[in-house]
């Protein structure tokens, strides 16, 4: 895009996405950010290599993906907005720092440019360990991806808790028009950031840490030594997992059309919804009563959404770019209650990460044809 | 009896006994305890003769020592008398 | 005893830094960790840096004193601490920025991340606690044991065939054109601690000129992990860590004068 003089953007651009979620971070005040190259995710690291500068922020191509998420704990440890972007396996090498950011509460945002949806579960529970979530956010088109960014960053300070975005190949590289506007849950006061280590000018001492030591009220250390023990390493996993809970009620967002009437629904996240979208809209057409659910926060997960869908028998068919992951947060939710159909599968080229012949309104179609027929035995 | 230009302040109740004190000293006037701390550890005690060198306090790991020294010259030579 | 009864006409001249607190660590007897610890942070009192301060401390049994030291501290992953740091230092480039870490962390688990920082030409200061073993697991082998040294994943002592040889990080870095100051010191006697601070203050100041990357490794008795009583640990050291990782300055930047 062509930002104007001062480094300000247009307020409007033709940009792919992978571009517009990087102008949309930098305009969302993200002035620290560093990424390894691997596609899908290149193109934001070399759109920052090229505006970070241009607002005085830092883009270091980091030497591997460990380094990388490392570097962000530090600076968004020291009160800056800073975000890397990778890409699947560059994610698994990320794992162990991403669990212990949201231990440590560091209020970072990581995008995974996936390749496919292969990723859910990695995003979603991740290879991490201990009792992490993180908030996992999956955008549908580049207007989103902007929308993300700024929604992530306020996200991750409002709850302090690191965000992920999760996109894939076609997200990445499909351009559309974008507007730079902050969406308005993404704007507002947010608490004052008392715990990043910027030196302690005037104030007591702080600690950034996963592992639970503590400093005492006043930031005076506490003890370390015999019956002084300040330190309690599950106390930072039972709050993530209290947070969690009071995120899971506060920020659920899901796309939902057709309900109503629906005696199918077909679900699918991301990009992907829109084809979902669309075919449910083609088979409408057709006499078939399709209704579509498009989980936008992928942790939170909507359940309650799913939880409605089961109280009725209605049939869920889940479309994704996979081996069937989501499917298994769709099964939960519906409690048992609806069939669940999965009808997605592993459709990239032969790259492992382009568009496969399946990502296809078409090919959604004639799958609801297979299954709708199926709903009365339910 | 030895005279002292120097003297330490040991708290005796963060020392764990590591002993690291007792070789640095050049005087040889620190001595290991027989008796133990709080948290069963036996300590070092000052005899006379404390040059307040301050080599125990910069070997020992716990922080245990406080160094004072005859800084004023009558004191010094009254101390060496 | 008080400082009432010191007699009169004897001043105070060392006590602990104001920087360590007051509290106690619960690191091991005889462990030559604290040693550095403190000289570091008497440093730091001593250039008026405590407001400007922040210490990025890596996994180790050195971790503890995140809740000593009187500035503020970021805790990193085992061996991403130059990584942490250099994202710290990178948005806030005006304050003095260190790691703390040990052989195990820094030169065995996080060689790469220490390389990539040192090659960046980061300004910061890595310090490494190099006792040659795990000690925080109980003693195990780090990249840093030394050739014949026992350890509970050693149990015959180090053997070249089997375990290949130690690290000398510093000496690695000696070529790297981002490096600005290398030093190695001892804390196994009460010398060594005054030359280690020396050395301490010399990479702190090469920071902050804005000279380069620097780094100091500092050899530390660990008696639990050599299997040796506290006391016997600074002679262990002297026998068997300092033949293979010499004490002294490996590059200086030629204007540094302190």
């Amino acid at each position: 895009m062509s930002a104007a003089p001062g480094g300000t953007a247009a307020p409007r651009a033709f940009m792919e996405g992978g571009h517009a979620l990087a102008e949309g971070a930098i305009q969302a005040g993200c002035r620290f950010y560093c990424g390894y190259p691997m596609t899908p995710s290149t193109e934001v690291l070399e759109y920052m290599a090229r505006r970070m500068p241009e607002v005085g922020g830092v883009c270091i191509n980091v030497e591997s993906e460990i380094e990388g998420i490392n570097m962000v704990w530090g600076a968004a440890g020291a009160g800056v907005r800073a975000m890397i972007a990778s890409t699947t396996n560059g994610m698994s090498l990320m794992q162990e720092s991403m669990s212990e950011m949201v231990l440590g509460r560091v209020p970072a945002v990581v995008v995974n440019m996936g390749r496919g949806q292969g990723d859910y579960h990695q995003c979603t529970r991740g290879g991490g360990h201990g009792s992490h979530r993180m908030i996992v956010l999956a955008p549908g088109s580049a207007q989103e991806a902007v929308d993300t960014a700024y929604r992530a960053f306020h996200l991750a300070e409002k709850w302090r808790h690191p965000v992920l975005i999760y996109g894939d190949f076609m997200l990445s590289h499909t351009s559309e028009t974008v507007s730079f506007a902050p969406p308005p849950d993404a704007q507002g006061p947010l608490p004052e950031k008392t715990w990043a280590t910027t030196g302690a000018r005037g104030r007591a001492p702080r600690l950034l840490t996963s592992l639970g030591m503590q400093l005492d009220a006043d930031g005076a250390p506490a003890g370390i030594g015999p019956g002084e023990h300040r330190v309690d390493t599950t106390a930072p996993m039972r709050a993530a997992v209290a947070r969690h809970r009071e995120i899971a009620a506060a920020e659920t967002r899901v796309e939902t059309a057709w309900l109503d009437d629906a005696e199918l629904i077909v679900t699918a996240f991301g990009i992907l919804g829109r084809f979902a979208r669309y075919a449910a809209k083609l088979a409408r057409e057709e006499g078939m009563r399709v209704g579509y659910v498009r989980p936008y926060t992928l942790v939170p997960f909507p359940y309650a959404t799913y939880a409605e869908v089961g109280a009725r028998g209605v049939p869920v068919a889940v479309f994704e770019n996979n081996a069937g992951q989501m499917v298994q947060d769709v099964r939960l939710g519906v409690e048992g209650r609806s069939p669940v159909h999965f009808i997605g599968e592993i459709s990239m080229d032969g790259s492992g990460f382009g568009v496969g012949p399946k990502i296809d309104a078409l090919h959604v179609l004639e799958k609801i044809r297979e299954v709708y027929p199926q709903r009365s035995a339910a | 009896m030895a005279k002292s230009v120097g003297t330490v302040l040991i708290d005796v109740e963060r020392c764990k006994g590591c002993e690291l004190c007792i070789p640095v000293c050049p005087p040889k006037v620190l001595e290991m305890s027989t008796a133990v701390n709080a948290i069963g550890f036996r300590y070092p005690v000052l005899h006379d003769g404390c040059t307040g060198c301050e080599l125990c306090a910069e070997i020992c790991p716990d922080y245990c020592f406080e160094v004072f020294r005859a800084v004023k010259p009558s004191h010094y030579e009254e101390a060496r008398a | 005893m008080s400082e009432a009864s010191v007699q009169p006409g004897m001043e105070k001249v060392f006590t602990r830094s104001p920087l360590l607190g007051t509290n106690t660590h619960s690191l091991c007897p005889g462990c030559g960790e604290p040693n550095a610890v403190r000289a570091l942070m008497e440093n730091i009192e001593e250039m008026g840096e405590r407001e400007n301060t922040i210490c990025v401390l890596g996994i180790g049994c050195y971790t503890a004193f995140a809740a000593l030291m009187e500035v503020d501290c970021q805790q990193a992953m085992h061996g991403r601490a130059p990584a942490q740091a250099s994202g710290v230092k990178r948005v806030l480039p005006d304050r003095l920025v260190f790691t703390l870490q040990g052989d195990g962390d820094m030169i065995t688990e996080g060689i790469q991340e220490v390389i990539h920082a040192a090659a960046r030409g980061e300004k910061i200061t890595a310090i490494c606690l190099n006792n040659a073993a795990f000690g925080e697991t109980g003693g195990h082998m780090t990249a840093t044991t030394v050739v014949g040294q026992r350890t509970k994943s050693t149990l015959e002592g180090r053997s070249p065939e089997r375990h290949g040889y130690p690290i000398r990080l510093p000496e690695m870095l000696t070529g790297f054109e981002g490096v600005a100051y290398l030093a190695r010191g001892t804390v196994h006697t009460p010398t060594g601690v005054k030359k280690t601070k020396k050395l301490l203050r010399a990479a702190l100041e090469t920071q902050r000129r804005g000279l380069g990357f620097s780094l100091v490794e500092v050899v530390t008795m660990c008696p639990t992990g050599w299997f040796v009583t506290p006391a016997e640990g600074p002679r262990f050291q002297q026998e068997n860590l300092l033949p293979v990782f010499p004490v002294g300055e490996l590059k200086r930047p030629r204007d540094l004068t302190v």
